[in-house]
């Protein structure tokens, strides 16, 4: 199968509007018509959903919590990105456009990209109209800061808050939907198959997570906004209910998985403090606007930070990075703590953090300048390390937070699957290699919002559909085959629990998948995992009832899946045998050791096509061209 | 440290529940409560027993996921704080500590410490929101919204709708859940549209639900983790007779 983007022609500022022209229409009293399936209500799920019931559609709307409003994205903090120039900074849709080519790494696609900067105005529009209480200045202006090192001010904030205020907000008009009948809401509910008829997406087997049962729903599309897999990694910033079970499902049933190696890890988390630790906590990006980042110089440092003095103190990335310092990128600051703390600098009990050190900014600015810009995450930082972060520096150290690959889509957000539209972090569409801090609210707004009404309905009206019942034998096939997974994870019957599974793999993927890769380490994660997957099957425990509220089972399930999707996930960093944004291969490093980008070689999408469990999928390229952007090689010194 | 737990375990709506004592080993100071649970669960599904179900996701105090009685405080002992950011270092080694679901009769028990909180999704769909659909929005500065105004609709806005505040009102009242949102719309001027209609739909959606009157008793403040202040209720009652006395429509 080749890949065919179907990005629109003509000059790229014109592309959308252009295809939002040529596409087909579905006529407003038959979109009651068609019935079209959800799964997920974080950002991107919610607002497609509500968008969909406005204009008139039958939509089902799935999730795994209990209350749609409590997807992952409710725990965003820092804020959102919009092209609005509202402070006259020279912010434009080209300069957003832009930015995230080149913060990506020049590995996403540019008509994508200019698209999201185009819609980014309007979601700040809806947003407001919605009632979400954005940042305000005195004037009554909506206020802007600067985030990730960006050199103009075009982040859009509610406190530390943002994700749930604009997942309130998209809630909210999905109830309203609720209300009307267009949208039926079915909370509790985890996707464990898509079905396909005649080649279409045309429907999902559900379990009923309070009741056990499963329950099978038809449509005319379905819907992905499952959101990223970072938790295959254990610990990560992500909810503890974040999985890749829906994504890794779809991909089983013909959905390409791009770039599944190109995954975010944030610099500044609280660091692992013992090992029932369930997840990491995020510090905001914002601390390293005032925090200065420092180990010991020398290795074996036993004093307690405040007697360590200036001479002995490695300021490393000042040092490294003399123009962005501190606000280096993300894939920048988080590889160099790894560096050093693998030269044995690192600090606290375990070696694995660095310190980030506000003494000179509360010498310069004063404490009550720092209490009121940092006070709430100082306090955070507080209750979970019991530490005073105004007297001690912080310890941080990276974790996995996002993942930019996901399920392969076209401009359309449709998958290689006919009808299976991705959307939200669940796709790998517009962040390339790595995602600038307050894009992914910004993506998932406009996929959901802007995107999916328009190309939804062209697929609508451009496809046959013939009635499908869910007493087709598709289904019936796809339930029989859920049912036999729950049933052989109950039957194991083993003694290791799933969570002591997940935290194994979690640590392979760390140690060998993670800040840094190499040949060697990739094919120690290779050799693992497939033995960690036995492991599971021979010895998972799962008591308790299949018919019932089971929440291990739900788990034991969820780890199945990253034990398969894992091995995806390594094959893709062994092939990529280059360095680009959040994928560093040892082996590709400049004299100085920064990342080596492979243009010549690299510059494709690598989707993968699922050939059986443990067998090596096969790779389709989409290549990439850039006629806006001139690829450059990031240099932050 | 060592724990001694009494918990609810129930296995379905229906089945009759009782406490049931575990032991908490080798607790560390800094695992969140939710991981000390989660140390218990592990040696239970070791030893093939069913694990006691209990309800989160973030884990950081965001999503309102969790949420249970902690020896009869909603949430446990620390203010402001849900049980995921709970932290074992507050407990003593060998103290008890009794864990219930929720107890309210809109928020039936599902399994254990978990409970159907769906209640809170109809009182939203009666009108927590501005009616407003996806296309014609005027520019983010069209209006204009003082920064007081923003940051009050922001601390209302603020509630995570856990359920803690109903399960401390001796009333089982969702006042405090319902007024806040009815209070974020009413600050803002994007809510005023509909600013009536809302709060007399929302208040009796409320009621239909099964949810007690508010008398005034501030336990729902006292427990809020995102300490949500009463005048959020004082204003949703103005609103309320403003709206019976003014409304036409
Ligand atoms: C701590 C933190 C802070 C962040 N801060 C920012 C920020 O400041 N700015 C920014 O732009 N981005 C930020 N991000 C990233 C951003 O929050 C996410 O990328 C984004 O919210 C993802 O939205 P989504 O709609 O794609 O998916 P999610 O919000 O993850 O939603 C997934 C949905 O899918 C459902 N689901 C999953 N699997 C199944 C299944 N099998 N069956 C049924 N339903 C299923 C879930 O119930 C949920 O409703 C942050 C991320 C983290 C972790
Ligand atoms: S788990 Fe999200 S608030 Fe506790």
């Amino acid at each position: 199968m080749t890949l065919d983007s179907n990005v629109p022609g003509g000059p790229l500022a014109e592309k959308w509007d252009r295809h939002r022209f040529e596409s087909k229409l579905v006529n407003p009293a038959n979109r009651r018509r068609y019935t079209i399936i959800v799964v997920g209500t974080g950002l991107a799920g919610a607002s497609a959903a509500s968008s969909l019931g406005e204009l008139g559609y039958n939509v089902l709307s799935f999730c795994i919590q209990d209350s749609p409003r409590r997807a992952h994205s409710i725990a965003a903090q820092g804020g959102i990105n919009a092209a609005k120039n509202y402070q006259n900074d020279g912010d434009s849709i080209h300069r957003l456009f832009y930015d995230t080519v080149k913060g990506g790494d020049y590995r996403s696609r540019e008509a994508n990209v200019y698209r999201l900067a185009q819609l980014s105005v309007n979601i700040i529009d809806q947003c407001v109209a919605q009632g979400v209480p954005f940042a305000r200045e005195y004037g009554g202006m909506l206020d802007n800061r600067s985030f990730g090192g960006a050199q103009v001010s075009r982040t859009f904030y509610a406190r530390g808050q943002t994700g749930q205020q604009l997942l309130l907000g998209a809630y909210q008009s999905l109830m309203r939907q609720v209300e009307k009948g267009t949208v039926r809401s079915l909370p509790n509910r985890e996707m464990l198959d898509l079905v396909l008829v005649n080649g279409q997406a045309r429907g999902v087997i559900i379990r009923n997570l309070i009741t056990g049962e499963l329950e099978r729903y038809a449509a005319d599309a379905v819907l992905l906004c499952t959101g990223g897999y970072g938790t295959a990694y254990y610990l990560s910033t992500n909810a503890v209910g974040s999985n890749v079970t829906a994504s890794w499902r779809a991909h089983k049933r013909g959905a390409y998985f791009a770039n599944p190696c190109f995954t975010q890890i944030h610099p500044t988390c609280i660091p692992v403090s013992g090992s029932a630790q369930s997840k990491l906590t995020l510090m905001s990006e914002s601390l390293r606007n005032d925090g200065r980042v420092w180990v010991p110089k020398n290795p074996g440092e036993r004093r307690p930070p405040q007697q360590i003095p200036e001479e002995d103190r490695d300021y490393y990335l000042e040092r490294r990075y003399p123009s962005f310092g501190n606000l280096v990128p993300r894939d920048v600051a988080s590889r160099n703590a790894k560096a050093v703390c693998d030269e044995g600098r690192g600090v606290g009990e375990s070696g694995l953090a660095v310190y980030l050190d506000f003494a000179d900014a509360i010498k310069r600015l004063g404490l009550e300048v720092i209490r009121g810009r940092y006070g709430n995450l100082f306090d955070m930082y507080t209750k979970i390390t019991d530490e005073d972060p105004y007297r001690l520096p912080m310890r941080i150290y990276p974790a996995i937070h996002y993942t930019m690959g996901g399920l392969w889509v076209d401009y359309n957000l449709m998958s290689t699957i006919p009808g299976l539209h991705v959307l939200g972090e669940a796709n790998f569409s517009d962040h390339g290699a790595n995602r600038l801090g307050a894009s992914a609210l910004m993506q998932g707004l406009a996929d959901g919002y802007f995107v999916i009404p328009y190309t939804l309905a062209h697929y609508l009206a451009g496809s046959t559909l013939p009635a499908v019942s869910v007493d087709h034998e598709a289904f019936r096939e796809a339930e029989a085959g859920v049912q036999g997974q729950i049933d052989r994870l109950l039957a194991v019957k083993g003694s290791r629990t799933p969570r002591q599974l997940h935290r194994e793999l979690g640590q392979v993927l760390w140690d060998n998948v993670g800040m840094a890769r190499s040949e060697a380490s990739l094919r120690t994660a290779l050799a693992r995992i497939p033995q960690l997957r036995e492991e599971f099957w021979q010895n998972v425990s799962v008591p308790g009832p299949k018919n019932n509220l089971n929440k291990n089972l739900e788990y034991a399930g969820r780890v199945a899946d990253y034990l398969e999707f894992a091995e995806v996930l390594t094959l893709d960093a062994l092939h990529r045998t280059e360095s680009c944004g959040g994928h560093f291969r040892d082996e590709s490093q400049t004299p100085d050791g920064e990342a080596q980008r492979d243009d010549e070689n690299f510059s494709y999408v690598a989707a993968w096509e699922f050939q059986g469990v443990g067998k090596a999928p096969a790779l389709h390229k989409e290549p990439l061209t850039f006629e806006y952007v001139k690829p450059t090689q990031r240099s932050y010194k | 440290m060592r724990i001694f737990l009494k918990v609810w375990r129930q296995a379905s709506p229906d089945a009759q529940g009782r406490f049931v004592d575990y032991t908490a080993e080798d607790v560390s100071p800094d695992m969140s409560f939710l991981e000390m649970l989660d140390v218990v669960n592990e040696r239970l599904i070791m030893q093939g027993e069913d694990p006691i179900a209990f309800d989160s996701d973030c884990r950081e105090g965001i999503c309102g996921t969790c949420g249970f009685m902690v020896s009869g405080i909603a949430h446990g002992p620390d203010p402001g704080t849900t049980v995921c950011q709970l932290h074992m270092r507050r407990f003593k080694d060998g103290m008890r500590l009794t864990l219930e679901p929720w107890r309210a009769r809109a928020f039936q028990v599902l399994k254990d410490l978990v409970v159907d909180r769906s209640a809170f999704d109809r009182i939203i769909q009666a009108g927590g929101y501005t009616s407003v659909n996806v296309g014609g929005a005027p520019d983010g500065n069209a209006v204009l919204v003082g920064k007081t105004a923003s940051d009050k609709a922001m601390d209302s806005a603020a509630c995570i709708g856990c359920g803690a505040c109903v399960a401390a009102c001796k009333n089982a009242s969702a006042a405090l859940f319902t007024s806040a949102k009815i209070s974020q719309m009413a600050l803002l001027p994007q809510g005023q549209v509909e600013r009536f209609q809302r709060v007399v739909k929302m208040v009796d959606r409320h009621d239909e639900e099964g949810f007690g009157s508010c008398s005034n008793e501030g336990e729902c403040e006292a427990v809020c983790p995102k300490e949500i202040p009463i005048t959020n209720i004082a204003r949703m009652n103005r609103e309320y007779f403003r709206a019976l006395l003014f409304s036409r429509d």
